[in-house]
């Protein structure tokens, strides 16, 4: 097979992959686009949000935050903690992309969402993928940033139309990928204790401000895992 | 102007968190127990960031509830764990959301 061929064939099946998330993505998008144009924001300052930020959590915090004329450092130190579980995602990626060069590595971070994680990381776990995954991953990210952007520009231009979007559900569509690709790793004792003790503390902490519910759950959930897998081997004879 | 620079700082800070662990490139290891607590890094996100949206999709404020989510989310996980096929799990478990939230108009 023909390398540009190769590639060509990867970009696809990293965006292909991604279609659920892209569905899943769709209504924050048009939300976000329709409130922010709401909350009085120039269309300039809303797509560049969509455009450079990138990050839907901290998008629509910034649009309660601006409306409510918080200071600039009092909006960037949200933004920083609301994003803090994006460092998670580059630490756990990073083996797979330490070999290439920093274009490669500034395109993928500044791509890097929950979104693409998910089905990147599950791409990696088959080590196969590991040589030749970035044009994957790439594949994702593009799909992911272009959505992301159209359904922004929707929701500026038709966002009144679509008053109940939200209750649609299709956000579940990401759920379920979430879902499918955790269940099937929950086959060990310290697996399923990660993913209920993660799952517990993310439903304690799930009012908690700034997404610290989540850095909570995941911090929780990766020492449970590890605490277990200790405790079981040394119970081994 | 402030709204411009407010913004690309969001966009830089969001930016730097996530390549942080890609700067470094070939030239740092990890120890050992780091690489394995990173093991445990997917299924703790993906679950953390499940939970809420299965158990309480009315927001934080409400309770854990029996809804379509969880329905749909029980249908997919059991197929993707019994069967290994992420696309047909994730088919099932949006028929079942549909059908569920079809039958129970409540949500």
């Amino acid at each position: 097979m023909s390398k540009p061929l190769f590639i060509r064939q990867l970009l696809v099946a990293g965006a292909r992959d991604t279609i659920p998330m892209l569905v899943g993505a769709a209504p924050f998008g048009v939300i976000f686009g329709s409130l922010a144009m709401s909350a009085g924001l120039p269309v300039w300052a809303v797509l560049l949000m969509s455009l450079w930020v990138f990050a839907g959590s901290s998008q629509f915090i910034a649009i309660g935050l601006l409306g409510a004329g918080a200071a600039m450092p009092v909006i960037w130190l949200t933004t920083l903690v609301v994003n803090l579980r994006h460092a998670l995602y580059s630490a756990s990626l990073m083996r797979f992309v330490r070999h290439l060069s920093w274009r490669w590595r500034l395109a993928l971070s500044f791509w890097l969402t929950d979104e693409t994680y998910a089905v990147v990381q599950h791409h990696y776990a088959n080590a196969e993928n590991a040589a030749h995954g970035h044009w994957y991953y790439l594949g994702s990210c593009l799909a992911m940033y272009g959505n992301w952007f159209f359904w922004t520009v929707i929701g500026v231009v038709f966002g009144a139309a679509f008053p109940q979007l939200g209750g649609w559900g299709l956000d579940f569509a990401m759920v379920a990928t979430f879902v499918g690709i955790v269940a099937p790793l929950l086959r060990n004792w310290p697996m399923v204790a990660t993913a209920v003790v993660a799952g517990g503390v993310a439903l304690i902490g799930a009012h908690w401000p700034y997404k610290l519910g989540l850095m909570a759950a995941a911090g929780g959930g990766v020492a449970t895992g590890m605490l277990l897998s200790r405790l079981l081997q040394r119970g081994a004879p | 102007m402030t709204l411009l620079l407010t913004l690309l700082g969001m966009g830089l800070l969001t930016w730097l968190i996530r390549l942080s662990f890609f700067a470094l490139g070939e030239r740092v290891t990890f120890p050992a127990w780091l690489i394995e607590a990173l093991r445990y890094v997917p299924v703790a996100v993906l679950t953390a960031i499940i939970a809420p949206a299965v158990f309480m999709p009315e927001g934080p404020q409400g309770a854990v509830t029996l809804n379509p989510y969880l329905a749909g989310a029980l249908a997919t996980g059991w197929i993707s764990w019994r069967y290994q096929h992420l696309l047909a799990s994730i088919a099932c478990g949006m028929l079942v959301f549909a059908v569920v939230r079809f039958l129970f108009p409540l949500f």
